[in-house]
């Protein structure tokens, strides 16, 4: 990627929109309420903040680089166009049907979350392909008029096209979009044989829909931003992030607008991956903890781990198969209900319960004061000292301890004879537990060992809870980079030109081709490095192959990277060797007398990393006292320590501060704990390391 | 410091230990190898104190597993004896009444040492694709034709895997390299969980689990113990009657609140039947405690002391306590349907809680593909065995629907077409939902569903077919409806029966369809909005909609104008 010399990143999130200039090195951010209604008012608003802070004027841009949640609430929210489906005879209802179970057994009344499309917008068609990808029987063009004639009368604004087997065979489906664009040319297409190539009727289908659902409201959002970025005299390129930690151009964001869900969080473990670099990090545990979930992400070799599928919208207390399965390239997070606004309670059995309901930012936490009666996060770090009530976001939110403690002993001690202290002490430990618990089952999925990690903690909550969360894990070393506030669009500008092409084609090791092989990957890497070429013309682009693959007869693949030259000339020994090394690095040991199978292919298109400088770590540290001390609870002893309370922007490379610690900024409060040291880096890093360590 | 390590430090040992064997489970689903544990959540996983006694169990996994494995592992300690147990054994067995119920299902045992002390244990469940015998069906006459028996043994004794076991087990199974398999993914499993229980162990320097162990046990117990004394304490009768194999099934119960138990005596049942569906004790033990627990204390988690207060009692060799050598193949058709029956007589000691009766039974074929026998087969025809599991509509609740084509009481997972046919050369025609299969009522029962099978050109196939309510209907309840009954037979007309192994030739297909849900409540007082809804989406014909709920034919007129719109109802 050519370096343009001044560059804006720009997230919408939920509640702010962030917006971050960089200019010859230098950061200019700012925080704006996201403006939803015409979400692209923000933008303008930010852009103009922070190019005034740089002295600049919009047309001085060189590069855009825009993620944004509003494809993910146009999914939660049920926002999205009037929508029709076409697929198989006899398969009309498997969006309905889902995958038959209870996604929790114990609850008699409970409901399943609505498809994005009721039954009656749902069309049939003769025709059916085998697992074979051969034509069993053919599609009658003159059927597909009469269902497209419905289609049109009924005024449908958007169109999915999803076929049993059409990852196999697309040509049943394209003929659908052709007649569909012949006769219905104002109508919005997306077929599944090219939204996601994947095999799985249920993913590929709801993928598929979801991706028509929101293609106009995004197609017409990013044409309204294309538009008041030219009227404020922008002319650079706009680019978009997506769920798989690259950048795609405008115009593929408008055709598959479903790879933009889960494009803010990939930005943040980009930001991770870029701190991880920049230390000669290989093994990175990125925690993101904002008001009402944390995020667990591991990014390996400073790449974040990246999946085929995923769910968005989950319906129930963030319950795994309660919400929708999309099937895209998309950076794996762990995400829980665990944030600064998540509720406490006692349950049946007298254990204490953290989340996922939040308090919101109305009423807050009970120590805000507006009227929340009930113990959250926050109000148990208020009461274990690690916030100041005084100093709270930077002095603007006074905070009222003794509403927090009144909470804390109305839901939580009077029930468990457990005075404030201990109940916020009980509240606390859960809750970093929960999300210690997570990162925990998210490492033995991956066969990863967290005691050999180094975890990079941002979001208003995280460095709160950063520390005792390493003490659980057996972390050593922890960093808070600065920035941590707007972290996802610092992290946009990191990223580089990337697209994943994925095609499902099954071949056992027994029936190895290697013909076939290198040319479908031939093929996949041509079409994964054409959409990189729309982006930049110039610069080299990067292949990186990868295989899924199995013992036959399991339902699980695990992703085996191959180099350029493994995949160009394939052989079946190459590939067993390095499924039976990944295998047995996941489950300890390997199974003899299996046939093995390959079930997906992928090619990654991007450009290469950006070089990034290594950061030259502080040699001579020197102790700094803080300013004062306050009493900080320390969970690792169960009591009370004399703290030190140091302001982060007071601290030059090589200081140290020596835990317990509470570290101040505007943001949020760094705690550092009794076990623990931490160092301020020449990149304004904290990195806080193990005492002795 | 002391007071305040054993409050907030066991509160968090206790969700470290429910994360413990979820992990443990997990490890399980991705290194098994039969489709039941892998794609359809067929398994358990648990850990276990010295005694025996469960303290925790993976949410991921089915009911029919809980208290049939909760009970296990006293039988492994009885067995093998604490004296014979050494750090590196593993224990198996698949012995249907000391296991989950029968000879499909592997528990294997993993004793937990910590400092050359024996801790706990962990145990874990799957149902794996073939033990040999007949095979998977209902059609044998007593345990022995049912496959291969493995009593309670060391698979493994201080980390060396027995082989002569492993020899004789790959000598008597259709799949020998996927059993073997899935036997290293158990041992795997109970690994993973024991290496992070004895991280825990360090993290909190625990020399044993006595302490967490009364602490979680004390816990759930009074928590179960609240719940029951808050309800009636009375006593009322149930039963329902359903299809059997060749004659039909009559389940009988009366459930009994006493204070500090509940116990479901079934007294009264049929007698064992010929064929392989008779239920062994802990198995419908399993189900009457889900359908109770799940009523009454659903977030308690399972461990031994949330589970103890629920208890069965049935006849020796009745359908629900078959003893050996009974067939005992396909428990599951039965024990499936004993929440219903459970239900049944808990609608009258607490009204308004539980649902209408339901599909039950899930709706599994197993389909035995080969090259055709009536005419050449050309060459890449093959021969293959292909499972499959279906849902029907589940009961209707009181405040809400029944669940269309989804799974109660069982917990697993239906497989993508698309997968099932890259399983072997089987095309699934047809799956979608059955309109009009749910009973009609205030609130409406699940939608069933049909399915229409057949097989690649080349190739006819035997269908084992599982299937019940084929004459007997889920009832409707407080003035429901019953759901739709199964219906199966080939596409040209020929009759086939619900249950049992029958033969299609070459180009037939089987056309099925799946039971609904009954409905509760009178039909004419649902919400009228309900209704067109359910119109709207086809859910219910014009016809149901006027004839059951009454609906104006004004009314049909307008919600199908507004589905030629595009409009949701």
């Amino acid at each position: 990627m050519k370096a343009a010399a001044i560059r804006l990143g720009v997230d919408i999130g939920g509640t702010f929109t962030d917006v971050v200039l960089e200019k010859e090195g230098a950061q200019f951010s700012t925080k704006v309420l996201t403006t939803y209604a015409a979400p692209e008012n923000a933008i303008i608003d930010g852009m103009q903040q922070v190019c005034a802070k740089a002295g600049i004027t919009p047309n001085q841009i060189g590069q855009i680089i825009h993620g944004t949640t509003l494809a993910t609430n146009a999914l939660i929210e049920r926002r999205g166009a009037k929508t029709a489906l076409i697929t198989t005879e006899g398969f009309r209802d498997v969006i309905e049907m889902r995958t038959e179970s209870r996604f929790e057994q114990y609850d008699l009344n409970l409901t399943l979350p609505e498809p994005l499309l009721a039954r009656q917008m749902r069309f049939t068609v003769t025709e059916r392909v085998n697992a074979r990808g051969e034509v069993l029987i053919d599609l009658d063009r003159a059927e597909v008029e009469a269902v497209v004639d419905r289609i049109a009368k009924a005024g449908f604004e958007s169109v999915a096209v999803g076929l049993i087997h059409s990852y196999l065979n697309p040509t049943h489906e394209q003929m659908i979009r052709d007649v569909l664009a012949e006769k219905l040319p104002e109508v919005s297409i997306s077929i599944s044989s090219e939204v996601s190539p994947q095999m799985r009727e249920y993913e590929r289908f709801n993928t598929v829909v979801a991706n028509a659902y929101i293609k106009p409201l995004m197609a017409s959002y990013l044409g309204r931003l294309e538009d008041r970025l030219r009227d404020e005299g922008v002319g650079c390129r706009i680019f978009l992030m997506h769920s798989g930690g690259g950048i795609i151009s405008i115009a593929n964001a408008a055709d598959f607008p479903v790879r933009l869900v889960e494009s803010g969080p990939a930005g943040g473990a980009v930001f991770a991956a870029h701190i991880a670099a920049r230390y000669g990090l290989d093994k990175v545990l990125s925690f993101d903890m904002g008001g009402t979930t944390a995020k667990i992400c591991l990014i390996k070799n400073q790449t974040p781990k990246t999946s085929r599928v995923f769910e968005v919208a989950r319906t129930y207390r963030f319950k795994k198969g309660s919400g929708m399965p999309i099937s895209i390239p998309v950076i794996d997070m762990v995400e829980i209900g665990a944030g600064g606004g998540s509720l406490a309670h006692v349950d049946a059995m007298r254990q204490i319960r953290v989340g996922p309901e939040s308090a919101g930012s109305e009423p807050g936490p009970a120590c805000y004061g507006r009227g929340g009666e009930r113990p959250a996060v926050t109000d148990a770090d208020l009461v274990l000292g690690k916030l100041d009530p005084a100093n709270f976001a930077g002095g603007s939110i006074p905070l009222y301890p003794e509403t927090s403690k009144a909470a804390l002993n109305a839901h939580v001690g009077g029930t468990l004879d457990m005075d404030a202290v201990e109940a916020a002490f009980g509240v606390a430990e859960v809750v970093d537990e929960n999300m210690a618990n997570a990162a925990r089952v998210h490492a033995v999925e991956n066969g990863e060992d967290l005691s050999e990690y180094t975890m990079i903690a941002f979001g208003g909550a995280a460095p709160l809870h950063a520390g005792r969360l390493c003490e659980k894990l057996g972390v050593e070393r922890l960093i808070v980079p600065p920035g941590a506030g707007v972290g996802s669009a610092i992290g946009f500008l990191r990223a580089p030109f990337s697209f994943e092409a994925n095609r499902s084609v099954y071949m056992k090791l027994s029936d190895f081709d290697g013909p076939r092989i290198s040319a479908l990957l031939s093929e996949l890497k041509q079409e994964a490095t054409g959409f990189v070429r729309t982006c930049d013309a110039d610069s080299p682009i990067l292949a990186e192959f990868k295989v899924y693959m199995r013992y036959s007869g399991q339902g699980w693949e695990i992703p085996i990277e191959l180099t350029e030259e493994q995949a160009m000339a394939p052989d079946a020994a190459t590939f067993l060797a390095r499924f039976e090394e990944d295998y047995a690095k996941l489950f300890g040991r390997t199974v003899e007398g299996m046939d093995v199978e390959i079930t997906v292919w992928s090619v990654n298109a991007t450009t290469p990393p950006e070089q990034v400088a290594r950061v030259a770590i502080a040699q001579d540290t020197t102790a700094v006292e803080g300013n004062a001390t306050r009493q900080l609870f320390d969970p690792a002893s169960g009591a009370f320590l004399a703290a030190s309370v140091v302001e982060r922007s007071g601290l030059e490379t090589g200081h140290r501060v020596l835990g317990p610690a509470a570290m101040t900024e505007d943001e949020t409060t760094i705690i550092i704990p009794a076990s623990r040291d931490a160092i301020r880096q020449p990149d304004g890093c904290i990195d806080i390391l193990t005492k002795g360590a | 410091m002391v007071k305040q390590h054993s409050k907030v430090s066991y509160q968090v040992m206790w969700n470290r230990l429910i994360s413990v064997v979820e992990e443990q489970a997990q490890a399980l689903v991705r290194t098994a190898f039969s489709t039941s544990v892998r794609e359809a959540g067929d398994l358990s996983a648990g850990v276990y104190d010295t005694q025996g006694r469960m303290l925790a169990q993976a949410v991921t996994g089915t009911p029919g597993h809980v208290n049939a494995m909760a009970d296990a592992v006293a039988h492994f300690i009885r067995r093998i004896g604490r004296d014979n147990m050494f750090e590196g054994d593993v224990y198996i067995t698949n012995d249907p009444w000391e296991g989950t119920g029968h000879l499909h299902d592997i528990t294997m045992v993993t004793p937990s040492f910590h400092g050359g002390a024996l801790v706990g244990f962990f145990a874990c469940t799957a149902h794996i694709v073939d033990i040999g015998g007949r095979g998977f069906g209902a059609d044998a006459a007593s345990v022995y034709e049912e496959g291969l028996y493995l009593p309670i043994m060391k698979f493994a004794e201080r980390g060396t895997v027995d082989e002569t076991l492993v020899r004789i087990v790959r000598g008597n199974v259709r799949e020998p390299d996927q059993l073997i398999g899935d036997m290293y993914a158990l041992a795997t499993c109970n690994e993973i969980g024991h290496r992070r229980l004895i991280e825990m162990m360090r993290e909190f320097d625990l020399g044993d689990l006595d302490g967490i162990a009364e602490f979680i046990l004390e816990n759930s117990r009074r928590a179960t113990l609240e719940r029951i004394a808050a309800l009636p304490q009375k006593s009322a009768s149930g039963e329902m009657t359903v299809d059997g194999f060749d004659v039909p099934i009559t389940l009988k119960v009366k459930v009994s609140v006493e204070g500090d138990r509940i116990l479901s005596d079934f007294t009264g049942s049929s007698g064992l039947d010929k064929k392989g569906i008779n239920c062994p004790l802990v198995y419908a033990k399993a189900y009457a405690c889900y359908a109770l627990k799940v009523a009454i204390a659903p977030e308690i988690p399972n461990n031994h002391a949330s589970l103890l207060p629920f208890e069965i009692a049935a006849p020796e060799n009745s359908i629900l306590n078959a003893q050996h050598p009974a067939p005992v193949a396909l428990r599951h058709i039965v024990g499936h349907f004993v929440p219903d029956t459970v239900y049944n007589a808990f609608d009258k000691i607490v009204p308004g809680l539980v649902p209408a009766e339901g599909a039950g039974c899930l709706c599994n074929f197993q389909v035995s593909l080969r090259p055709r026998s009536d005419a050449p087969a050309p060459a890449h025809a093959r021969r293959s065995e292909v499972l499959t599991f279906n849902s029907g509509g589940s009961g209707a609740r009181p405040d809400f629907d029944g669940l269309n084509a989804t799974a109660f009481p069982s917990g697993v997972m239906t497989m993508p077409i698309e997968a099932t046919e890259h399983a072997g050369p089987v095309i699934i025609w047809r799956k979608e939902l059955r309109p009009d299969s749910g009973g009609a009522g205030k609130t409406r029962g699940g939608l069933g569903q049909f399915m229409e099978v057949g097989a690649m050109e080349g190739h006819e196939f035997d269908i084992q077919a599982m299937f019940d309510r084929g004459d007997h209907p889920a009832r409707g309840s407080r003035g429901g409806k019953n759901g739709a009954s199964t219906t199966i037979a080939q596409d040209d007309g020929t009759p086939m029966r619900v249950k049992g192994k029958q033969f299609v030739p070459h180009g037939r297909k089987v056309v099925m369809a799946f039971p609904g849900g009954a409905g509760y409540g009178d039909p004419s007082l649902r919400d009228k909005a309900a209704v067109r809804r359910d119109l709207a989406r086809g859910y219910i014909s014009a016809e149901v909609a006027h004839r059951d709920y009454g609906l104006a034919q004004s009314e049909i007129n307008a919600v199908e104008a507004a589905i030629a719109k595009g409009e949701d109802v």
